[in-house]
């Protein structure tokens, strides 16, 4: 047990012990190695790199140095990542093997270790984190701790403001101020649908129940994105906080996270989290000696998309298995266990304790004129800085695909982008310049879902991504609905059908038909919205839908039955690199003369493409 | 409550189920918890867990099977020894990952949710194991491969000693 005053005093030193971690001319003898620990990184040997750092350290018996884990840096493309305060010298793809050189080049003898240093996508060769391109455009809030403090410390937590919103609002707000802050500061939902959180907590507050319950949706179904996981990862107690607050607004004394299992790392984190602040008495009775009692448990799902959505998750928290309920009543009058709950996701809470402190107005300066704040992107497929960004919204997909992403690889074109997940469509490049927000993107025929953006070259196949989409929905559909179960599965027929060359100009008639239809007899937005894959590329992309079914070809390697790798007679130059390089031998010819491709061979496997020095192969 | 916390189906026979029902009070909401710990302890759940779980929080076998085959975690057959997950995540579908996946099941014959004969390998798709910065990423019992290709595949099969 902590009193407030031990926790003021905490901040009070910490913070001075800190300061190094936030400001390069920090006053301090002491050096700081942060490595980071977020997925990306670990998968990557980061655990093996801390160990060897602290071994060196203590043999050579140097002080004054620290090894810190930290949260995701959010350049995970150039993983594992070590960053060494107060300098801020940003050491990128690094292995275990390197330690010995850092300590001894970088510590020692007070040189930067050259060959780690991380290059820009113009070849510019950086010192530090804040010369990156890829973070000029970025605004930091909700991922504000993450990769600066240690998330398995919650003195490091409070350190950096950590547990003085909930003081504030314990202290001197009655509910309803809490409630008129998130209104005034235009937070809306970030799980994907937007809805404005401070009416949510205001219905939930308004029922009356002898039980409330406060639930953290960190499921993030959405395969191939990790924001929520990232920040429950590096920031844990920024979450636990805001719950704690939605608690006393609500009249709750109970919280549940739900997370999956399959994210270890975060749930080991936030447990711990929980564990600490139960110990400082800042979760249990008598918080703060305020008379509120809160406490939070971790519940864990087990790997089932549509449990992301809010009622299934409550059916699943319940034991049972995740089949949406029928809306209303909404959680908020009829939840958990029949009672009042309150439910938002990882990013929400994430913003609301900088609400708390730093005002409604300043938030509210930031965004657009229907989506205040910032959002977090896992930005991942066909593009340079593969990561987790946070921007202002409002900013175009351009800036962040070309500006902040470094754009894209190997030379190839920007053909795509996909937000929303399953839920979502794609964005051709007609579209790049729109500034992002919830109605723009639905506009377009998308939606800002929990915060996956893929981005796909010239080299992906439109229609095989819609495929790929609907190959999850039918997987993942839990079965309620017949138009849901059984109209997805039509889909996906459909579509292996024009992928496999067997497509006709009717089936695409009938796709759009289908879509109408599993949009207007599905319970929940899994079904509701699980036809926007296919609706938005056969949108933006029907020429290509339609090479596929009626001249049966696809511009890419992506369908093998419709695409044909073949070799230019003029271009070629007979050198035969092509020839050594197919792994099954299709492509035939004399040395020196003209080589061609063996069509009934050839597996297009576009080896051959990128072997060619005179550019001579294409499809 | 003392009373209740026994567990019939299998107090003396598996100390890990006599330790699980120890740790969980007998209501039916701990049942996706309990499962939790039962697949990370076998890598599956067998019948006798199932049955043991049954018994003590007193649902039915046939619902405990509706919740087993309703998430994707869950599985009722054992791993192989060397558990090849292939990421089918979006961020690693569009990085090729479909190309691995097809190529692991040609070699070992079977499908996704399948174990060799021998019970030497099993094949599992994920989404998304967290690891997007490398992807296409495989893992193999747990560990993670990333920047994979088919290739790579094929080194760390051969490697693991299946032979082609
Ligand atoms: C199929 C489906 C999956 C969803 N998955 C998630 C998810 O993974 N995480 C999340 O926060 N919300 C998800 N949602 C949205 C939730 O139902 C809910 O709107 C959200 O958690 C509310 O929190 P917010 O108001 O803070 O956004 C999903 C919705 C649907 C229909
Ligand atoms: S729309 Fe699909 S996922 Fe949602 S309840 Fe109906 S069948 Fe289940
Ligand atoms: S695509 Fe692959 S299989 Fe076909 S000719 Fe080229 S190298 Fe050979
Ligand atoms: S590599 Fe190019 S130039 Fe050389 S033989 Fe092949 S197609 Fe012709
Ligand atoms: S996980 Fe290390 S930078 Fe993202
Ligand atoms: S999509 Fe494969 S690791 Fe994220």
């Amino acid at each position: 047990m902590k009193t407030l005053e031990e926790i003021n005093k905490i901040r009070e030193e910490k913070r001075k012990e800190l300061d190094l971690r936030v400001n390069t001319k920090a006053d301090t003898r002491e050096k700081h190695i942060l490595v980071c620990h977020g997925t990306g990184c670990t998968s990557s040997k980061s655990p093996k790199i801390l160990e060897n750092f602290r071994k060196i350290i203590e043999e050579k018996k140097i002080e004054n140095v620290r090894v810190i884990m930290t949260g995701c840096f959010g350049l995970c493309a150039k993983g594992p990542i070590v960053i060494i305060r107060p300098e801020d010298t940003f050491y990128s793809n690094v292995t275990p093997d390197d330690c010995e050189e850092i300590i001894q080049t970088h510590i020692i003898e007070g040189k930067t270790v050259d060959r780690l240093l991380c290059k820009d996508i113009d070849g510019k060769i950086v010192n530090s984190l804040d010369e990156l391109n890829f973070y000029k455009k970025q605004k930091r809030i909700a991922l504000k701790n993450c990769g600066v403090i240690n998330p398995e410390c919650i003195d490091e937590y409070i350190a950096f403001d950590g547990y003085k919103a909930l003081e504030k609002v314990l202290k001197s707000m009655t509910p309803d101020e809490v409630i008129d802050i998130l209104n005034k500061s235009g937070l809306r939902g970030r799980g994907g649908a937007g809805f404005p959180t401070g009416k949510k907590w205001s219905f939930t507050k308004g029922y009356q129940a002898d039980q409330k319950y406060v639930v953290c949706n960190a499921d993030e179904g959405d395969p191939g994105a990790f924001m929520d996981r990232s920040i429950l990862e590096g920031d844990p107690h920024s979450v636990l906080e805001s719950m704690i607050i939605a608690g006393y607004t609500i009249g709750a004394s109970k919280g549940y996270i739900y997370v999956r299992a399959e994210y270890p790392i975060a749930v080991k984190r936030f447990q711990k989290a929980i564990d600490q602040a139960r110990e400082y008495g800042i979760l249990g009775k008598n918080i703060f000696d305020s008379g509120f009692d809160f406490d939070v448990e971790v519940r864990l799902g087990a790997g089932a998309f549509v449990c992301g959505e809010e009622t299934a998750l409550l059916e699943s928290i319940e034991g049972k298995r995740g089949q949406p309920r029928v809306k209303p009543p909404f959680p908020a009058e009829c939840g958990l266990w029949g009672k009042p709950t309150l439910i938002n996701n990882v990013e929400t809470y994430a913003n609301i304790t900088r609400i708390i402190l730093e005002g409604a107005d300043w938030y509210s300066s930031i965004g657009t004129e229907t989506s205040k704040g910032t959002k977090v992107f896992a930005l991942g497929g066909n593009v340079n800085n593969i990561g987790l960004v946070e921007v202002p919204m409002g900013t175009t997909l351009r800036e962040i695909v070309f500006d902040i992403g470094g754009g894209i690889p190997n030379n190839r074109s920007f053909k795509a982008a996909q937000t929303g997940g399953p839920s979502g469509g794609c964005i051709p490049s007609e579209h790049l310049d729109t500034p992002i927000d919830y109605e723009s993107l639905k506009q377009i025929g998308s939606m800002m879902g929990s915060g996956g953006l893929i981005v796909m070259d010239d080299t992906k196949c439109m229609p095989s991504l819609a495929k790929f989409y609907l190959d999850f929905t039918v997987s993942e559909s839990c079965g309620k609905c017949t138009p849901c179960r059984i109209g997805t599965k039509r889909m996906h027929e459909i579509l292996e059908k024009i992928c496999n060359g067997q497509g006709t100009l009717e089936d695409l008639d009938k796709l759009e038909k289908l879509a109408v239809n599993i949009q207007r007899g599905s319970v929940c937005g899994l079904g509701q919205s699980a036809p926007n894959p296919v609706i938005s590329t056969l949108k933006y992309f029907r020429d290509e839908f339609v090479e596929h079914v009626v001249d049966k070809n696809c511009r890419t390697l992506e369908c093998k039955a419709l695409s044909k790798i073949v070799i230019n007679k003029e271009k070629c130059k007979g050198c035969g690199l092509c020839q050594k390089n197919c792994p099954v031998n299709a492509i035939e010819g004399a040395a020196r003369e003209i080589r061609y491709i063996n069509q009934d061979k050839c597996i297009k496997c576009g080896t051959c493409l990128t072997k060619c020095p005179f550019h001579a192969i294409g499809n | 409550m003392g009373e209740t916390k026994r567990c019939p189906g299998c107090t003396g026979k598996d100390p890990f189920l006599e330790e699980l029902c120890k740790k969980y009070e007998p209501i039916k909401d701990n049942l996706i918890q309990m499962l939790n710990e039962v697949q990370e302890h076998y890598g599956y759940v067998p019948t006798k867990a199932q049955q043991a779980l049954s018994d003590y929080l007193k649902v039915p076998m046939a619902e405990i099977y509706g919740v087993i085959t309703f998430y994707s975690r869950f599985t009722l057959k054992p791993k192989g020894k060397y558990n090849v997950a292939v990421c089918l995540g979006t961020a690693c579908f569009v990085k090729g990952s479909q190309k691995i996946m097809d190529r692991l099941k040609e070699r070992l014959k079977i499908e996704a949710g399948e174990t060799t004969k021998d019970g030497k390998f099993s094949i599992e798709e994920t989404r998304c194991v967290g690891a997007c910065g490398l992807a296409p990423v495989f893992t193999v019992n747990g560990e993670v491969y990333g920047k994979a290709t088919v290739q790579k595949l094929d080194q760390v099969l051969d490697e693991l000693g299946e032979k082609e």
